[in-house]
């Protein structure tokens, strides 16, 4: 009978793995779930921060910031947003692999890239490739906006310093579960906004004055699109997690099938041996 | 007479809602805006927002600080998550670069781990003196 405790050693071992890949794949659906309201969450102030500088800039159309300026681009500032933890299927790899597809083009373009991450997959990844000008890791589940400032304040620096002309947001666009798709998104300059229809001619008063302000205005817009980045990765990375699990917990199933045959097999093969001892046994006797 | 206002954070939808007066800690003083008030923007302090709704019920909220829109008929607020200055903030872009520094170095270079403390130092040294100013002028 020894083969066939070895079998169900391993069965129960398997079994054990899949009691694992389930209990996360039923966290990562009730956290995507929770990350995708987050992410929905975080729409109304991008809304509406969007139509006040539609506002701004039809009141007071003379006073060019410079988010909003186009210039020559000779440094291009990558920001990368990845998880921090692993599991989650191809999700970094396929983001890593179209950013540094994108370096390599500026770089044939002899634009330089400057790169700042978000999340620990991402550091481990471009330390070996590049500088990292700025990182930000262990966000959680639940990032805010406060632990991300930093990270987008050097970029925001270099690129007022003239340091990058250009600041490109990449992480993973959540097209629906099955779904995660690398995105590059412009940040700065910013597309120009629609300016929404208002009486002809009027302007605001403004507490201190105008170009400040909208520098504070732009500035806050930029974090909450790089927030909602990192908040939308979030929901992939659950998303790809759940996936990812629910395939290992469906491959547990066909590895104990397979070995629970196995099983059988060897137990029939042990009650025939012992059968035809028997009966050899009884047969040498009489 | 009525106006509504929208209180928004980056992070979710806060309070929206009719309402017949709102307060708001202006960067230059508090604010009380009254409907057909004249189109204004400013910044705004940390400290509380409040509103009076149309049964006269005073709501009140904190914000750390943000941005105020006001046009005849619609408030908005644009407030930040936390409180945050122009110090905080340079502290927090430090800590995010020296971290890369950091890493890169790795401390096999003695002199880039003790610049790299010594920042780390100034930078909470920097967050206390904010902290401190906050504390005596009681925001």
């Amino acid at each position: 009978m020894s083969g066939a405790k070895e079998v169900k050693g391993k069965i129960r071992s398997v079994e054990n793995t899949q009691k694992i890949t389930k209990a996360m794949e039923m966290v990562a659906a009730s956290k995507m779930r929770k990350a995708q309201e987050r992410v929905e969450a975080a729409r109304p102030y991008a809304e509406k921060i969007r139509r006040t500088i539609g506002h701004l800039s039809q009141a007071n159309p003379f006073s060019k910031h410079p988010f909003l300026e186009e210039r020559e681009i000779k440094r291009v500032g990558l920001i990368i947003i990845s998880t921090d933890r692993g599991l989650c299927g191809g999700l970094n790899i396929n983001l890593f692999r179209s950013a540094v597809q994108q370096m390599r083009e500026y770089e044939k373009q002899g634009i330089g890239v400057d790169v700042s991450v978000v999340g620990r997959k991402a550091i481990a990844f471009f330390r070996r490739l590049t500088d990292i000008k700025a990182e930000v890791s262990d966000l959680g589940d639940n990032p805010h906006l406060d632990d991300l400032i930093g990270s987008i304040k050097v970029m925001l620096d270099a690129y007022s310093d003239g340091g990058v002309d250009k600041v490109v947001l990449m992480g993973n666009e959540f097209v629906n579960t099955m779904t995660q798709r690398p995105e590059a998104r412009q940040l700065l300059p910013l597309e120009p906004v629609e300016a929404p229809e208002l009486p002809e001619h009027w302007d605001y008063l403004y507490e201190p004055d105008p170009d400040e302000l909208l520098g504070f205005i732009l500035t806050r817009y930029v974090e909450s699109q790089v927030y909602r980045g990192v908040v939308e990765n979030v929901a992939c990375e659950m998303a790809a997690r759940m996936v990812a699990m629910k395939s290992a917990s469906d491959n547990a199933g066909t590895i104990i099938e397979e070995l629970e045959l196995q099983y059988n097999k060897a137990r029939q093969a042990a009650i025939t041996q012992e059968l035809s001892e028997i009966v050899a046994g009884a047969s040498a006797v009489s | 007479m009525k106006l509504y206002i929208d209180i928004v954070s980056a992070e979710g939808q806060i309070h929206s809602g009719a309402a017949r007066m709102v307060y708001a800690p202006a960067m230059m003083g508090e604010v009380g805006i009254a409907p057909r008030h004249a189109p204004l923007l400013t910044q705004l302090k940390p400290g509380q927002v409040r509103v009076e709704d149309l049964d006269g019920e005073q709501l009140s909220f904190f914000v750390g600080g943000g941005i105020l829109e006001v046009q005849p008929h619609l408030v908005t607020v644009l407030s930040d998550t936390a409180e945050r200055t122009a110090d905080i903030d340079e502290a927090a872009a430090q800590e995010a670069q020296k971290r890369a520094e950091e890493a890169l170095a790795n401390a096999d270079d003695k002199v880039d781990l003790e610049k790299a403390q010594a920042q780390l130092a100034e930078a909470a040294a920097r967050l206390h003196a904010v902290k401190q100013l906050k504390g005596t002028t009681g925001n």
